[in-house]
């Protein structure tokens, strides 16, 4: 007599395509999904317990080690937040090289998704034309912190160092070439067929349960809400541009693509009005004293990063230590929808459904 | 030369000569492979702004295959503790054996083959089909989750896409009237079966694509969701087996296709001064740098689209194109 019955398969942490140490446990009737239990905690190095003993600067790399592909955001979100505690006054340069770094980083970050997204689904060339153009990315950035992921770059009051000689020229050269890249990558992959038959109404999320799962950035947008922190809770100086906010209505992973290559051409259109706007002088870094003290009392800042919002929440005594600090880290609240969206898709549509999601795994564990 | 030799009396002798013919033969093959290998490493390089093998035997790195080949051979053999051991050791050969044996039928010049079958297309795609058991072997002998899966998505498109491949082929036997494979060639005299079969040779293109196993249809192996599908397991000499019987198949598919629809060994019009194992050669190599192209453009299709694509496209399309083919030919027979 024949008989069938359901599989356990461990997908993960070491496998291709869970970007980085992600796992999720699948039971499997053939090929179709009928439950998938995802365990994380694998790169869990305990940040926030880590932050309570140190000095609000010395908190700052820790950040880079979160999403370490969009650190230039999370080095923002801490400063912010303590700036924000302290009422400082950040100077006007400062704020643009802050701007241009993160609106440069968020295009960094959605080139990596693009390009292992596009390996996930089994297309290798994306991926190194992805990889070339963040190169220059990275040398930019590399130029203005000294680092090419983990830049430690903010500090609290404006940033460490000053944009090197010509190299607001550099990245002025840098929008037009990669606009051009960005329509190559259009012809090549976003009329593929194969493609689109992969990606289209996989996956979907509805406005509703993207409320209820608390999904934030492109995912939410992908379902038709207009929710993007720069436009609508404007911080830093993202109320002088003139962008717009990419939206889908149908939820899709074919929708997530499209919102964030929208939202690099946006991020591009960002940096030109940055560039052309760009102080000829004036200080990086406002007058902080020497060691800093966030005064008694908490606060929660929120921001977009190219993954979502990202929050940071920080109760203070009055030392020079948090006396709590917590992040809300937008990668983790994205992946929580997941075993929703797997149940009765098979084990192809996992890699298409999670790399969609755009997860980073330092961000998840935090 | 080889009909001579095929039709003569079998002594010591002949076994001798027509034995070393093929063992000179099987070293082709085996170039071949290395080479292609290589090739394909440049030309996806190139494509892919990258350098490729540099390093080994020069900057076009020509003895970087036969080094990767070394390190294989010399790797220590792991059979895993819960795998089914005398299934595991026999799958490899089971896989590769036939990649070898089908080469056998492929006219690749008037006068140069190692056998003259009646029925070279049937064969062929009958004993391409044993490669299949070899694949579910290995996938269900190594006693893992992903081979298996790996392992039956093989069976599943390798017995669909035999199916449409062998329609996408009826048209070139309707027009021929022979399904011996040096008929065939000579039937394009007056023009090759690409020209005459326009449909027919594109079903039969994409057809063997999957039956290769390539990009877009590599599922059985699919690196970023099944790791590497039903070989996962296998290391060393074992794995060096399927890679070698991937690469063989596709240096039988490229001659097959180059047989049954770019006219062989013939030449095009006004260049018949050059010998025809050139042209064969030179065709040959078009259709593998083609196999090799389309790894670099096209991501990859899910099972059940597959599936779907196989047997309410492919086939359905094929058997109209010889329903066609038939009518076409009758009209032209009445005048």
């Amino acid at each position: 007599m024949l008989r069938t019955e359901e599989m356990l398969l461990n997908v993960g942490p070491q496998h291709p395509s869970t970007h980085g140490v992600f796992r999720i446990v699948l039971k499997i009737d053939g090929e179709i999904i009928k439950e998938a239990k995802p365990v994380i905690g694998y790169l869990h190095r305990g940040t926030e317990k880590l932050a309570e003993n140190l000095q609000y600067t010395q908190i700052i790399p820790y950040t880079d080690r979160m999403d370490y592909v969009a650190a230039m955001t999370n080095n923002y979100v801490l400063c912010h937040a303590v700036e924000t505690m302290m009422g400082l006054e950040i100077p006007e340069r400062a704020e643009y090289l802050r701007v241009i770094a993160m609106e440069l980083n968020r295009v960094a970050s959605h080139l990596v998704w693009w390009g292992t997204y596009l390996l996930d689904i089994g297309a290798t060339s994306p991926f190194l034309y992805a990889f070339r153009d963040r190169e220059m990315i990275l040398n930019l950035l590399n130029e203005l912190s000294g680092g090419r992921m983990t830049f430690n770059y903010m500090r609290v009051g404006g940033v460490k160092w000053d944009a090197p000689d010509g190299w607001i020229d550099k990245v002025r050269e840098f929008l037009p070439y990669m606009k051009e890249q960005l329509e190559g990558y259009h012809e090549l992959v976003t009329g593929n067929e194969i493609f689109l038959n992969r990606v289209k109404g996989v996956g979907v999320i509805t406005q509703e349960e993207a409320l209820q799962y608390s999904l934030s950035g492109s995912n939410l947008r992908s379902t038709g809400i207009k929710w993007d922190l720069r436009k609508d809770e404007p911080y830093s100086i993202y109320d002088r541009f003139d962008f717009d906010v990419p939206v889908q209505t149908t939820g899709d992973c074919w929708a997530r693509y499209q919102v964030r290559l929208a939202e690099i051409a946006e991020s591009l259109k960002i940096l030109e009005q940055a560039v052309e706007q760009f102080p000829k002088d004036g200080a990086i870094l406002a007058k902080v004293p020497k060691i800093i003290k966030a005064p008694v009392g908490e606060t929660y800042v929120r921001i977009e990063s190219p993954r979502g919002e990202i929050g940071c929440y920080i109760s203070s005594d009055g030392k020079k230590e948090p006396y709590r600090l917590k992040f809300r880290r937008p990668s983790f609240y994205n992946l929580q929808i997941l075993p929703k969206l797997l149940v009765g898709e098979n084990i192809s549509n996992l890699i298409v459904i999670l790399g969609a999601t755009d997860i980073i795994l330092g961000e998840v564990d935090g | 030369m080889m009909a001579d030799l095929l039709n003569s009396s079998p002594s010591l002798v002949n076994f001798g000569i027509f034995f070393l013919l093929v063992t000179l033969f099987l070293f082709v093959v085996l170039g071949y492979v290395t080479y292609v290998i290589l090739a394909e490493r440049k030309v996806l390089g190139f494509m892919q702004l990258r350098i490729g093998p540099n390093q080994l035997g020069g900057k076009w790195g020509l003895l970087q295959t036969a080094a990767d080949v070394l390190k294989l051979l010399l790797k220590e053999d792991i059979i895993p503790k819960l795998a089914d051991k005398p299934l595991y050791i026999m799958a490899p050969a089971i896989a590769f054996a036939p990649s070898f044996m089908v080469i056998a039928v492929i006219p690749f010049t008037d006068n140069f083959y190692f056998a003259d079958i009646g029925v070279g297309l049937l064969y062929y795609i009958a004993i391409s089909g044993i490669t299949v058991l070899g694949m579910v072997t290995a996938g269900w002998a190594s006693n893992n989750k992903y081979a298996l899966l790996g392992a039956m998505r093989g069976a599943a498109q390798m017995i669909s896409y035999e199916i449409p491949l062998v329609m996408s082929a009826v048209g070139v036997i309707l027009l021929s009237g022979s399904l011996n494979l040096t008929d065939i060639v000579n039937a394009q005299q007056n023009g090759w079966f690409m020209i005459l079969q326009p449909i027919g040779f594109i079903l039969f293109f994409i057809s063997a694509v999957a039956e290769l196993n390539r990009i877009p249809f590599d599922l059985p192996e699919s690196e970023s969701e099944l790791v590497s599908g039903y070989h996962v397991d296998y290391s060393g000499f074992r794995f060096a087996f399927f890679m070698l019987t991937e690469y063989t198949y596709m240096f039988a598919m490229s001659a097959l296709i180059v047989v049954l629809f770019l006219g062989g060994w013939l030449p095009l019009p006004f260049l018949g001064f050059i010998p025809g194992a050139v042209w064969f050669a030179l065709k040959f190599s078009v259709v593998t740098f083609v196999l090799i192209w389309m790894r670099a453009t096209f991501p990859r299709v899910r099972p059940d689209q597959l599936m779907e694509f196989a047997w309410k496209i492919l086939l359905p399309i094929a058997l109209a194109n010889i329903f066609l083919t038939a009518i076409i030919k009758e009209i032209i027979n009445l005048f």
